[in-house]
């Protein structure tokens, strides 16, 4: 079992709720992928009072944790607002925070991000902050009182994968005892599997598996290659060689050349 | 003859209507407000564009919406728009336009040249993009407000500002409003549009400009007037468009043509597109008998002529049971 914040889960891999077909094909989906977590934006969905109820009680429906986010929040005060927000209509401390600092490039504003996980902290909140993998910002973040750090691998929405495998490596290394989750970036499951091999706590990811021609088959593959890359980081991988070696024994044969 | 009542008189109710005063019943329309217009139908694209919708949705669009041209058409002779649909993307989206394009059928990739020749106005803004030829658009406003005068001149009756009327006069209700029916499947999904005008650019055809966010398309109509669509926000909220949504449509359509920026900003519009969960409409019939026609979401003018049929299809085939 995962353990996260004191929450037993099942799986390795958190699931977006944005973009899809429909929420039919959303609901197929988390059931497919075999997540215990999903995210939601109140950002957009909000539009006014209980405007958006009737989506919301169809994620609670779907009998999975929420950890609801801050998406497309571009300022502190934003931030910590939709957080509150998010705080009463889901019943739930854990916020994913977004401050975002390029409209274009959907990078975080990580000067924005330390400040707004400080004043959520202090507020009694479990902080998931989206980060990118400056391993600075993550001490800083660490010393606002977040216990997660969510680093990115690629921007948001690109399917890029992991673009910077030394980074995240180097992040798992400087911090082998605080739980990272890479957020946005991730394309195919081969990439969820890679990072999962390093070492990284679990994955999160929306736009891979919503814009997927057929997202339950996606979904059910990320869940799949989650699942594998953590098994093969839990097994002990074998480090590349130079050298061929065989793997049948050699003694007995004539030469070593 | 069969007494109908069809209540609401969206493009469902009116289209439901159509199908079954053509088939013989006696129909009487009751909407709750003074006039045709102010309903999520009014503020609609009007485009009739199965495949380009198939990127996002099921392949029923398809089946059900291929066939709706022609029913418009047969319904309401002069008032389709057979131009196609243009899509285009930005050359840093190119991804966008080749997933919408493995997405989709029926088109064919154009280059600089094929767009240029099909929209004069956007030369050299687009490299490449995608044409489905056989995809049409109408004018949802003149469309109601057509289908209207026809109806009236087929015999059925008008009940505006209407109240609740006792289904007793009539053999069959036929419930088409939207959210304001309460069905427990029903979600509502926000949209938001405006309307320009600018005398700078003209195009043939509805546009549809990719985005990675903000996905937009441009609909011709009369008069110099654009449509410019459609935000999609998971709320039941009708109020006024927001800033944030005005400003994306806005940019969009300055990104689409820089002259858009010079337009008049004519109209905006807010409203809530009914949606059942798997963003399909449904034709059901309600334990009290009645039938409903509801979930178009943003489908009413490419779905309504199937649900019509199959609405009447149910009450004529059930009385012939009876």
């Amino acid at each position: 079992m995962f353990d996260l914040l004191g929450t037993k889960l099942a799986s390795r891999l958190l699931l977006g709720t944005a973009q899809y077909p429909s929420p039919a094909i959303l609901a197929d989906a988390v059931k497919a992928s075999g997540t215990s977590v999903v995210t939601v934006s109140l950002r957009r969905e909000m539009a006014g009072g209980k405007a958006g109820e009737k989506f919301w009680s169809l994620i609670r429906s779907l009998g999975v944790r929420v950890l609801p986010n801050t998406a497309g929040c571009h300022s502190v005060k934003e931030a910590v607002t939709t957080a509150k927000m998010a705080r009463e209509v889901f019943g739930t401390s854990w916020i994913k925070l977004e401050v975002i600092g390029n409209h274009d490039t959907l990078q975080p504003d990580v000067f924005g991000l330390v400040e707004a996980a400080r004043i959520l902290c202090e507020d009694g909140f479990s902080v998931f902050p989206y980060t990118t993998n400056d391993l600075v910002v993550a001490e800083r973040l660490l010393s606002a009182g977040c216990k997660v750090l969510m680093p990115w691998c690629a921007p948001i929405g690109s399917a890029l994968g992991p673009v910077n495998i030394m980074a995240l490596r180097s992040m798992r290394g400087h911090f082998p005892n605080v739980q990272l989750i890479v957020d946005a970036g991730l394309g195919r499951p081969s990439h969820a599997a890679t990072v999962m091999e390093l070492g990284f706590d679990a994955v999160l990811l929306n736009t891979a598996v919503a814009k997927a021609a057929d997202p339950v088959g996606m979904a059910r593959a990320f869940g799949k290659a989650v699942d594998a890359g953590r098994e093969a980081f839990c097994s002990g991988l074998v480090e590349p060689r130079d050298v061929a070696v065989p793997s049948t024994p050699t003694i007995g044969r004539a030469v070593f050349s | 003859m069969r007494r109908v009542l069809v209540k609401g008189a969206g493009v469902a109710g009116l289209t439901g209507a159509h199908e079954l005063a053509a088939r013989g019943a006696s129909v009487t329309i009751a909407e709750i407000r003074s006039h045709i217009g102010g309903n999520p139908s009014w503020l609609a694209g009007g485009m009739l564009a199965p495949w380009c919708e198939r990127e996002s949705a099921e392949e029923a669009v398809v089946t059900l919406g291929k066939v709706s041209a022609d029913w418009w058409e047969r319904t309401l002779p002069g008032l389709v728009t057979r131009a196609g649909t243009l899509v285009v993307g930005h050359a840093r989206d190119a991804s966008e336009l080749a997933r919408f394009a493995a997405r989709t059928r029926n088109h064919e990739s154009v280059d600089e040249e094929a767009i240029a020749a099909l929209e004069p106005n956007l030369a050299g803004r687009f490299r490449q993009g995608l044409f489905f030829a056989g995809e049409t658009h109408l004018d949802p406003r003149r469309a109601l407000e057509a289908l209207v005068d026809k109806l009236r001149a087929m015999g059925v009756v008008f009940l505006f500002e209407a109240g609740e009327i006792a289904p007793s006069g009539f053999d069959q209700v036929v419930d088409c409003t939207g959210m304001a029916r309460a069905d427990d499947d029903l979600r509502g999904v926000r949209g938001e549009m405006l309307l320009l005008r600018t005398r700078d650019v003209s195009l043939a055809r509805p546009v549809r400009l990719l985005h990675p966010r903000h996905p937009i398309y441009i609909v011709p109509r009369a008069d110099h007037h654009f449509m410019v669509g459609a935000t999609m926000i998971e709320s039941d909220h009708d109020g006024p468009i927001t800033a944030r949504s005005l400003m994306e449509l806005l940019n969009a359509a300055y990104a689409l043509h820089p002259a858009f920026g010079e337009a008049e900003i004519v109209e905006t519009g807010a409203g809530v597109r009914p949606a059942y969960p798997d963003n399909l409409p449904r034709v059901k019939r309600r334990k009290d008998g009645a039938i409903t026609i509801n979930g178009l979401y943003r489908h009413g003018f490419l779905l309504s002529p199937a649900m019509a049929t199959q609405a009447a299809d149910l009450l004529f085939n059930a009385s012939a049971d009876n």
